[in-house]
């Protein structure tokens, strides 16, 4: 281990930063807030800068674990602390590292109480978001995965809406149920395999009627992370009580957890049992898409509409991942990363009238491109992103996953274009009420355009929704070969298991 | 064995020590200036610090003459790396409890001189409890520790809610005691022997058929008796009450050192002697584990009074402790001792938060008075909620890997029921345990406690918070001393 551990560094930057503000102290309570809110800023920002590292010195045509840290952790078990990334997880270490500056610089004036505690849990947030895709050990793994709940169930109890309580429980205790189910589903594997080290468990075939369970197990976790229909309830409820960083990093990164693992672990450690459950993934998320999609037509609150979106897309990530061709795995990483930047950035859309007029009711707005150009324009953009408008990052994502669903069955296909036809219908409608018609609400007269710090939150995602649109080869190439590889592995162990059924027959 | 061989004193030396200070407070509370009714600060202080110290130095001696397994005592005293991993245990749980006790003790009027050398003596008998090679001594030990306990729940005894906890306690604690004698003479009169050594020799020769009734009868009732000192469900209808009922300081107590005391006792008596009968014992311990997580988890929910609702979690926590015990080998014990000294550091933490709840100087037990914690005292509301979260089980905190051993030792040996009862029971409990973090943090404040909370409280959650925090960092060295512990009591 000669080489720089960058990627701890990475992922315990934010820590120091966390520690950092715990020690700021001062009479004037004012200054111990600007204080915080500069550290945070600084230290997820210098994080940004250190993960650019990895985003230059990724070889990208090798499907091993880069950067790799490791050492003993826990004796007698074997566990140890393990390090890394490969092509699927290294664009979501990024996206997390870009998301949180903004997140800190969204809250920067809608966050007026407990500022110190606010950053301190962005900070730790990151540490864990950053290190639970960089995990290449089971139980460093489920630290991580489960460890965000902390900081989530506080960000969402303290600085959330009216229902704050009901919501963070929620989350809190759907996740977890699904989670330790997980965490004995990782336990047998860890018999079973004789250790607990990813890069290995991933070369390890499983028996065939372990897989079934074991399977189940991980997909109670990742369906309620995701979130699949029907346990997606806690998602809206979420998303329309947190703060709007809070609803960012969900959006953004926490719901990407459970299709990330689904990759990592679903789909390469257990491929018989993904064979087995295929109709019922898709069954799911042909029911997400359509039911979720219909349902955020007639949402009258605006964020609980792009939570209910937000499932929609989500449901196209299953589908994708479980076709399992290159074309399909490879649109669902996309469209997890599309949708980490546009649902983030409707989230701040969201935010920014709403730190204006505190209100998300659709019904109290109407006639916004009279007050705020600027703002319609951006916020139309990420509409048909959301949409998925060819040359917007949504497109891309989408198209790659109807492209592979559709070689395996035309009918899951054609269902989830419908999906498409219709998250044209809610986002437009949704637009038209807010943007468009005239200016009624007395209050929304004095409303002023987009601020220099807001434009700052923007520029960098609209930039990158367009760039994911016009040139995704940047992104796709980074996946290609661990892509490739983990198909292959996939294929390889189906073979293999009808080569055994058949020399039964 | 001839009466006038001496017997190894070096290794019951620590609990001589500790036997002789009690002597020597005793002496000194008596010989006091008005009377031994009178309550005399200075009299107690002295006393108060003897002990202190004494216990202190007892775990020291421990350490310093700590070797092989030794028996000593014609046979009724033992000592060996588990005897001393637990004892260690036993020991920081009292000094801890004690020493946050001090203020409240001197604020509530209760600063009597008995009260530390009661909890000595209770000490003493949990030392001695864990040495136990044999049903006597046991019975002996298991005795002085009840009765020290049974007096000091009622140690106000002006206080009507202490004195009914402690006859509540001393009443079913009594049966319990009369079960594990009826127990021990069943086992005493069907196998001849009542030393652990010649017991496990005589099951480990013979076959399932040979294993008469009258033995499992007796297991039976000897599991009963013990069931009632850790309090699982069903034997655990006292602990609400008593918890509730005693001074806060006497529960603190209650909660930390004599349940690690009785578990490693239950320990050392089913794989001891009990060892080879493993598959006669194993279902009444599941049933006991299962039993005691369920309750454990669904009683608390309701529960408004912060002591009650601990007096749950510990139920439940037996529980989960219980799993590993099922396991019945030496993988399950390892669990249990690190879950044992993770549950000892949260439960100290807690308890010491709960003693700082004071309003207007006077002890407030209803959760909701913990509204807007948060924002009075941040550093005590944070170490309450780290406790809370560790409590869950939610990783990184040290909760979560007390938890981690005991069911990885549950599935390697694939006893999945226990293991899947055991992880959704602990999100059920994980509700209670957030609701307290709710009102820490989410809840507004309507009245803050007193400010400042004592200085010793202040120390030790610092410290158990950093700890439990902090345990992920390196678990080794815990990890290592247990499995050590578990070795020795399966190589002996």
């Amino acid at each position: 281990m000669s080489e720089f551990p960058i990627l701890s560094l990475v992922t315990f930057l934010p820590i120091a930063g966390a520690l950092f503000i715990l020690t700021i102290r001062d009479k004037e309570p004012h200054v111990v807030e600007r204080n915080a809110r500069y550290v945070a800023l600084w230290t997820s920002g210098v994080n940004f800068l250190l993960s650019l590292y990895l985003w230059f010195n990724f070889d990208s045509s090798s499907a091993a674990f880069q950067f790799v840290v490791k050492s003993e952790w826990m004796p007698i078990l074997g566990l140890s602390y393990h390090l890394g990334v490969d092509g699927i997880s290294i664009l979501f270490v990024l996206l997390t590292t870009l998301l949180t500056p903004i997140c800190v610089l969204a809250s920067w004036e809608s966050i007026s109480v407990r500022i110190k505690e606010y950053m301190i849990s962005f900070l730790v947030l990151e540490t864990l978001m950053v290190g639970m895709f960089c995990a290449l050990d089971l139980m460093l793994f489920y630290i991580f995965f489960e460890g965000v709940l902390i900081p989530m169930f506080l960000i969402i109890g303290i600085w959330g809406g009216a229902r704050r309580v009901y919501s963070a429980f929620k989350l809190f205790l759907f996740t977890l149920t699904g989670s330790v189910l997980m965490l004995l589903a990782m336990f047998t594997m860890y018999f079973d395999a004789g250790t607990s080290d990813i890069s290995k468990l991933l070369t390890h075939s499983f028996p065939a009627s372990l897989q079934t369970w074991l399977w189940l197990a991980f997909f109670a976790s990742f369906a309620v992370k995701i979130p699949m229909w029907p346990v997606h309830t806690w998602l809206p409820d979420a998303h329309v009580e947190a703060p709007t960083a809070g609803s960012v990093i969900l959006a953004g990164v926490l719901l990407k957890f459970g299709g990330y693992g689904m990759l990592r672990f679903s789909l390469p450690m257990f491929p018989l049992a993904s064979i087995d459950f295929t109709p019922l993934v898709y069954t799911l998320s042909m029911v997400a898409i359509i039911y979720t999609s219909l349902v955020a037509l007639v949402q009258s609150d605006m964020k609980k509409l792009i939570a209910y979106s937000s499932i929609a897309h989500m449901g196209f990530v299953t589908i994708g991942v479980f076709t399992p061709t290159t074309q399909g795995v490879e649109g669902a990483i996309y469209v997890m990363l599309s949708h980490g930047v546009v649902s983030s950035a409707l989230f701040l859309i969201v935010g920014v009238i709403y730190d204006r007029n505190h209100s998300r009711k659709i019904a109290d707005y109407g006639g916004l491109v009279h007050r705020m150009p600027v703002y319609a324009m951006i916020f139309m953009v990420f509409t048909l992103a959301s949409i998925g408008l060819p040359g917007t990052g949504g497109f891309i994502g989408e198209f790659l996953v109807l492209i592979g669903v559709f070689q395996i069955n035309t009918w899951v296909a054609t269902l989830a274009s419908l999906g498409i036809i219709f998250s044209a219908a809610y986002m437009l409608y949704l637009y038209r009420r807010v943007i468009f018609g005239e200016l009624t609400n007395d209050k929304l007269k004095k409303t002023f355009d987009l601020t220099p710090r807001e434009w700052s939150l923007f520029a960098p995602l609209l930039l990158l929704t367009i760039w994911m649109g016009i040139y995704p080869s940047t992104f796709l190439d980074f996946m290609h070969v661990s892509v490739d590889s983990l198909l292959k592995q996939v294929e390889q162990a189906q073979a293999v298991a009808t080569n055994i059924s058949f020399a039964a027959k | 064995m001839p009466l006038a061989e001496t017997p190894n004193v070096i290794a019951a030396l620590p609990e001589l020590f500790l036997a002789l200070i009690v002597m020597v407070s005793v002496v000194l509370g008596v010989f006091q200036k008005g009377g031994a009714n009178e309550i005399n600060v200075k009299v107690f202080r002295v006393v108060f610090w003897l002990s202190t110290i004494s216990i202190t130095l007892t775990a020291f001696l421990l350490i310093l003459y700590a070797g092989e397994r030794t028996v000593t005592f014609a046979g009724l005293f033992l000592s060996d790396t588990y005897s001393v991993f637990c004892k260690i245990l036993i020991l920081t749980g009292s000094v801890i409890t004690l020493v946050i006790a001090r203020q409240f003790l001197e604020r509530h009027e209760m600063a009597r001189f008995e009260y530390p050398i009661i909890i000595t003596i209770a000490t003493l008998g949990m030392l001695m409890m864990v040495s136990a090679n044999d049903l006597i001594s046991l019975n002996l030990s298991l005795e002085l520790w009840s009765l020290s306990l049974y007096i000091i729940a009622a140690i106000r005894r002006d206080d009507i809610r202490s004195s009914e906890s402690g006859l509540k306690y001393f009443v079913l604690g009594a049966l319990a005691s009369g079960l594990f004698l009826y127990g021990a003479s069943l086992i005493y009169g069907f196998s001849g022997t009542t030393n652990f050594d010649e017991l496990s020799k005589i099951f480990s020769a013979s076959t399932d058929a040979k294993i008469g009734l009258g033995i499992i009868f007796g297991i039976t009732f000897i599991i009963a008796g013990l069931a009632f000192k850790i309090a699982a469900v069903p034997f655990h209808m006292w602990t609400p009450d008593v918890y509730e009922g005693a001074p806060t300081p006497v529960t603190a107590f209650f909660a930390v050192a004599p349940k690690i005391a009785a578990l490693a006792l239950l320990i050392r008596v089913m794989v001891g002697p009990f060892g080879d009968l493993w598959a006669h014992w194993q279902q009444i311990i599941v049933f006991l584990s299962i039993a005691s997580m369920l309750l454990g988890a669904f009683g608390a929910i309701k529960q408004y009074n912060i002591k009650r609702l601990m007096a749950y979690s510990s139920i439940g926590h037996i529980g989960y402790a219980l799993i590993g015990l099922a396991n019945g080998n030496e993988a399950g014990v390892r669990a249990v001792l690190i879950y044992l000294a993770i549950y000892l550091v949260m439960n100290i933490g807690c308890f010491a938060c709960i003693l700082a709840m004071r309003k207007d100087d006077r002890m407030v037990e209803n959760i909701e008075s913990l509204a807007g914690l948060g924002k009075s005292h941040p550093l005590l509301a944070a170490a309450m909620a780290i406790f809370m979260f560790s409590m869950a089980g939610i990783p990184p905190m040290a909760g979560f890997f007390g938890k981690l051993y005991i069911f990885l030792a549950a599935i390697e040996n694939e006893l999945y029921l226990l293991a899947i009862i055991g992880v959704l029971t602990s999100v059920v409990a994980s509700f209670y345990y957030l609701r307290i973090i709710r009102i820490i943090y989410f809840d507004d404040i309507d009245e803050p406690l007193d400010k400042p909370i004592d200085k010793e409280i202040g120390i030790v959650t610092t410290f158990a918070g950093l700890a439990v925090l902090f345990f992920f960092l390196y678990p080794g060295y815990l990890v290592t001393k247990a499995a050590t512990a578990a070795a020795s009591l399966f190589s002996g």
